[in-house]
Parts: C-alpha cells; structure tokens; sequence
C-alpha cells in the first residue's frame, strides 16, 4: 500500500510538470527569469513574438528573413520580436548570428532554462502574445510563405485590439 | 494489490517515457550535424546496402529518408 502510494505521488508530480508548459491562453511568463544576463526590450503593452531557433535548424534559418522582415514592418507599431538561440555551444550560436544579421532581439539560452519551461513542441516554434501578456497564437515549425501570411494576419489583428 | 501495482507501474513507465526518453526538439543540435548522417557518403551506402541486401535477400528494406534534427 505504501509503495503504491509513493508511485501515484511521482505519477501525479509528473504529470503536474508537464501541465506547467505555456499554451493559447496562458500568460507569457517573465523571460527575465528563465534568461538571467539577457538584455530583454519591455513587453508591457507590446504584440511580442517569442521564437526558438537554433544553428543547426535549416527551416529556422528560413525564417529569419521572415522574422526580420515583421520586425521591420511592426515594430514600429509595437511589435517585439524576441529569437531564442538553444544552441548547446556558443560558438555556433555567434556563429550563426554572424551569417544572419537581424534587427530583432536575440539571446541565448545556454542552459536550455527558457527550453525546458516552453517546451517548444518542434523547431522552429514561436508563441505570439497579445498586449494584455496571453499567449494567442503557437507556431510549430516554418512553412515559407504559408506562415508568414499566418504571422502577417495575426499581428495585424493583435496590434489592432 | 498485484494488478494496482501493475497499473500503477504502467503510469509511472509511461511518464517517464516522456521526460527522459524522448530526445526533445530543442536537444537535437548533435543529431542533426552532418556526420550523424548514414548516408552522406554514397559510395559507402551503396556499398554498405550492396552488402545488406545480399545478406537478407531483399530489397527496399534499407530504411527511411531524411533524419537529423526533425525539423518542422
């Protein structure tokens, strides 16, 4: 009886940690937590878009250029596009932003402490969050053109709530 | 008593099976360098399935394309 008592307390202590992970309706949670040492712009009233990327992710690389271009088109109009780099080496990660210059913000998450709490179901994913801090929309992956629309629709939408 | 135990073990398995079996998307950086792929060298996997597919006496067996970060 007892035994079985300590296996429901891990099954239950497992299954709680995979409930903790953000989803379409739950609040971003603080960056500035899960990356200490990253400089991070103010979200606060802002249309964020929070994307992990990493070197070795051909489709991430794809879109970048998407990324930039929506960070140039909205910024202005309070957009904040954050890339999070899950790169295990830091030469890869500086490597990578060498080849690919963007305007965005980006950061590293060296000890995969922002990964693991997001979970990002693929790569690239990006969680895209109105002003009141909800997540609205999730991204798994980059399908080109077909995903940019998706971002251009979505942002546009949030930005005019 | 046996068959709770079982029950219970069979949760247990199958959420540990998600946390520390399943190398996640984001831990895929090794997997997807270029050396971990089979068939980067086409001499060798032609003569490599050359070998295999005599051995087993057939063919089409040799496996699925793509591999690496599993991406998108």
């Amino acid at each position: 009886m007892k035994t079985n008592l300590i296996l429901a307390f891990i099954c239950l202590s497992l299954s709680v940690a995979t409930a903790a992970e953000p989803k379409v309706g739950t609040a971003l949670p603080a960056l500035s937590a899960l990356l200490p040492g990253s400089s991070l712009p103010k979200t606060m009233g802002k249309v964020v878009l929070v994307d992990f990327w990493a070197s070795w992710c051909a489709p991430c690389k794809a879109s970048f250029v998407t990324m930039a271009r929506l960070h140039q088109k909205y910024a202005a109009r309070g957009l904040v596009t954050i890339g999070i780099g899950v790169d295990d080496e830091a030469s890869a990660y500086q490597g990578f932003l060498a080849k690919n210059k963007v305007a965005f913000t980006l950061v590293h998450d060296s000890q995969h402490k922002a990964a693991d709490f997001f979970n990002p179901p693929t790569m690239p994913s990006s969680y895209l969050v109105d002003r009141k801090g909800v997540i609205r929309h999730i991204h798994k992956g980059f399908k080109g053109a077909k995903t940019e629309a998706e971002y251009t629709a979505e942002i546009e939408a949030l930005l005019t709530e | 008593m046996i068959l709770t135990t079982a029950a219970m073990a069979v949760m247990l398995l199958s959420s540990c099976s998600q946390h520390l079996v399943r190398v996640k998307p984001y831990q895929r950086g090794n997997l997807a360098n270029p050396l971990m792929d089979a068939g980067r060298d086409s001499l060798l996997l032609a003569m490599t399935q050359h070998a295999y597919f005599s051995r087993e006496a057939s063919f089409g067996g040799g496996g699925v394309g793509g591999g690496g970060c599993g991406c998108n």
